[in-house]
C-alpha cells in the first residue's frame, strides 16, 4: 500500500463527505418551517461541508501555496459566515418577523418575541 | 508598537503567500504596500489589541480545535435532525450570560455559538446574548457555559 493511494483515498472521502453535508444541508433548508430553523439547516453548508471539501482539496494539493490560499479561504469563511448568520436573524427579527418556538406540551407556534431594540438598531434610522 | 509590527509582518506573509512571484522589483512592492497601509491605519489610531488581537494568538491555537471538533459534532446531530422523517425539532429561545470582559471576547463568544449548527445567536444586548436553538437540549446546554468559561479563557485575564 503506497502513500500516494492512502492520501487520494481520504481526500475523496473527504471531498464526498463534504458534498453529503452539503446536499443534507440543502434538504433542510427545504424542510425547516421557518425562517430561524431554516438558518440553522443552512450552516451546515456554512461549516461542514467547506471544512470537507476544502480538506480534501488541501490533500490534492499537497504543501504548495495553493494549499496555503484554501486554507485562508477556509479562515475567511470561518470568520465571516457567523457575521452574515447574525445579521441576517437580527434583521429577520427586527422586522417582525415571528418564530416559531416550541411549547411545553410538543407543540409549535408562532410567538412574539420580546426584544427591545438598542439604539442604532432602530430601523429608519 | 508590537501590534504594528505584528500587523504589518502578517500583511507581509498573507501577501506573500497570495503573490507567489519572488522576485527583488515585486517583494519591494509589496513591502511598501505593506507599510502604507500600516502607516495609514496608525495615522487613524485603529491598531490597538481590538482591531489586531495579538494577545489571543497562542490560546486562540488552542481553542480552535475544540470549536472544530464541537462543529463537527452539532453538524452530525443537526444532520440527523434533518434526515429522520418526523422532523424532531423543539425551537427554543435562551438568554445565556456572557462573562468575557472585552468586546473582541464577546465577539469571539457570539460567533462561536451561531458558528455551531443549532444554535444562533439572534441579538446581542450588555452582556446578554439571545440564542435560538434548534432543539430545546441544544439550546439549554449553551447555559451550563463550557463554552463561555473556554473563550474568556482565551480572553487571558487570570480568574
Amino acid at each position: 500500500m503506497d502513500l500516494d493511494l492512502l492520501l487520494d483515498g481520504l481526500s475523496w472521502a473527504l471531498l464526498l463527505i463534504g458534498s453529503a453535508f452539503a446536499i443534507v444541508g440543502g434538504i433542510g433548508l427545504l424542510r425547516m418551517p421557518d425562517v430561524y430553523t431554516r438558518m440553522h439547516a443552512a450552516s451546515l453548508t456554512d461549516t461542514m461541508a467547506p471544512m470537507c471539501i476544502l480538506g480534501g482539496l488541501m490533500i490534492q494539493g499537497g504543501f504548495t501555496l495553493v494549499s496555503a490560499k484554501l486554507v485562508i479561504i477556509l479562515l475567511f469563511l470561518l470568520f465571516t459566515s457567523p457575521v452574515a448568520a447574525h445579521a441576517l436573524s437580527a434583521a429577520a427579527l427586527a422586522q417582525g418577523h415571528k418564530p416559531l418556538l416550541a411549547r411545553p406540551d410538543g407543540g409549535m407556534e408562532l410567538k412574539e418575541v420580546d426584544m427591545p431594540l438598542t439604539e442604532d438598531a432602530e430601523p429608519g434610522k | 508598537m508590537v501590534h504594528a509590527a505584528g500587523l504589518g509582518l502578517s500583511m507581509y506573509i498573507l501577501w506573500l503567500l497570495l503573490s507567489g512571484h519572488y522576485v527583488a522589483l515585486l517583494l519591494s512592492l509589496g513591502a511598501i504596500s505593506c507599510a502604507f497601509i500600516v502607516w495609514i491605519m496608525h495615522r487613524m489610531d485603529t491598531i490597538d489589541h481590538e482591531s489586531f488581537p495579538l494577545h489571543m494568538t497562542p490560546r486562540g491555537l488552542g481553542y480552535f480545535p475544540w470549536l472544530v471538533w464541537e462543529i463537527v459534532k452539532s453538524n452530525w446531530s443537526v444532520a440527523k435532525i434533518i434526515l429522520s422523517p418526523g422532523l424532531p425539532i423543539s425551537p427554543t429561545m435562551v438568554t445565556v450570560k456572557a462573562t468575557q470582559r472585552t468586546d473582541v471576547g464577546r465577539v469571539t463568544y457570539a460567533n462561536s455559538i451561531t458558528l455551531t449548527p443549532g444554535t444562533l445567536s439572534v441579538h446581542m444586548e450588555g452582556d446578554e446574548i439571545v440564542v435560538h436553538g434548534i432543539t430545546r437540549d441544544g439550546a439549554e446546554s449553551l447555559k451550563d457555559g463550557d463554552m463561555d468559561r473556554r473563550v474568556s479563557r482565551l480572553e487571558g485575564f487570570v480568574r
